[in-house]
């Protein structure tokens, strides 16, 4: 006997993270799904970002890691709350692992949560984890080849960041083809080239964050 | 590997499926998977295969059709395949593409006894 089901495989992800973003939302916090490969610089683009931001904004942190703590502990020197979610060898967070943890934060306190996800550009690109939006970061010593190889985390991203441009001059890697594949693939994506070691153009990732937390509480229309 | 998420929500759901319908035996799955999906069928089977064990999905063939990326623009409405992942119209090189297919991760149907 034949049954038809048609049943979306990750449905049960999904309804979790619907009633994530619901909560979310209802608290008025822009929640961010922060993808890149290990060693892309996530950790670092957080720190300047908590280090240039934490008086305006209220940040939190969801750190994502297979078993250690050390990106937590780096967060935690900048002051600001911050729960750590091994997920014991999990290539990926779901939306299950952020709902158990978020009765570590203060919803009520918060304008927005950044969810460091594991380091990888394959598996977290499939769940939903209740964000109102995903960024990538792409390092240039990763190669301007990573695009087209790993396209649906590009695709899904709101913001990409292209990380270490002051690492240019000693690479092989072609920026304006870079930009090309990315934006072939998600034509609506704001590109941000920034060094997180010299600061360059990360000026402008922080107008871009200021300005979604700014829609998301409805202080400007987008 | 995240493949054994994914094939822990399709055990789920055929059991869930095949219970309602009492079936003993569940022989074969058939799944949809979208080409812009980060899902490696062999390994998807494999994770299957091994927490299908002692259920009565044991052994059941897991038959997979991919869905070819297919977009459609909002602006000239071309139907087209998108080639190289590129989401601009051949025809009117708009960026406004409706992804028609090609990202589907869903259980079509299943044969039970």
């Amino acid at each position: 006997m034949q049954i038809k089901v048609m049943t979306n495989i990750l449905e049960k992800n999904d309804q979790v993270a619907a009633a994530l973003q619901e909560r979310f939302e209802k608290a008025g916090i822009f929640v961010i799904n922060l993808l890149g490969s290990p060693g892309c610089g996530k950790t670092s683009l957080l720190e300047k970002t908590i280090k240039a931001l934490k008086e305006t904004l209220s940040i939190a942190v969801i750190e994502g890691d297979l078993f250690t703590a050390k990106d937590a502990e780096r967060i935690e020197q900048h002051g600001v709350p911050v729960v750590q979610i091994n997920t014991g060898g999990g290539c990926h967070l779901d939306a299950n692992m952020i709902q158990g943890v978020l009765d570590c934060l203060d919803l009520g306190e918060l304008d927005i949560i950044v969810i460091e996800n594991v380091g990888n550009l394959v598996c977290p690109a499939e769940f939903n984890i209740g964000e109102d939006c995903k960024v990538t970061v792409l390092s240039i010593t990763e190669g301007d080849d990573k695009p087209l190889k790993y396209p649906l985390i590009f695709k899904q991203a709101s913001a990409v960041i292209l990380n270490k441009v002051d690492l240019l001059p000693y690479t092989n890697f072609d920026l304006k083809a870079a930009e090309k594949d990315i934006t072939a693939i998600h034509p609506e994506v704001t590109l941000l080239p920034v060094s997180c070691q010299t600061g360059e153009g990360l000026e402008a990732w922080f107008n871009w964050l200021m300005k979604q937390v700014q829609i998301k509480k409805g202080k400007e229309s987008k | 590997m995240h493949e054994m998420s994914i094939a822990q929500g399709i055990l789920d759901i055929v059991l869930k499926t095949a219970a309602e319908h009492n079936a003993v035996k569940i022989s074969c799955i058939k799944l949809l998977i979208g080409q812009m999906t980060q899902v490696e069928p062999e390994s998807l089977k494999f994770g299957f295969a091994a927490l299908a064990a002692n259920t009565i999905a044991d052994g059941a063939v897991v038959d997979i059709t991919i869905i070819p990326l297919v977009g459609k623009c909002n602006s000239c409405g071309q139907q087209f395949t998108v080639e190289r992942y590129s989401f601009l119209c051949p025809l009117c090189h708009s960026a406004n593409i409706l992804v028609v297919s090609g990202r589907e991760l869903a259980v079509d149907y299943l044969e039970v006894e």
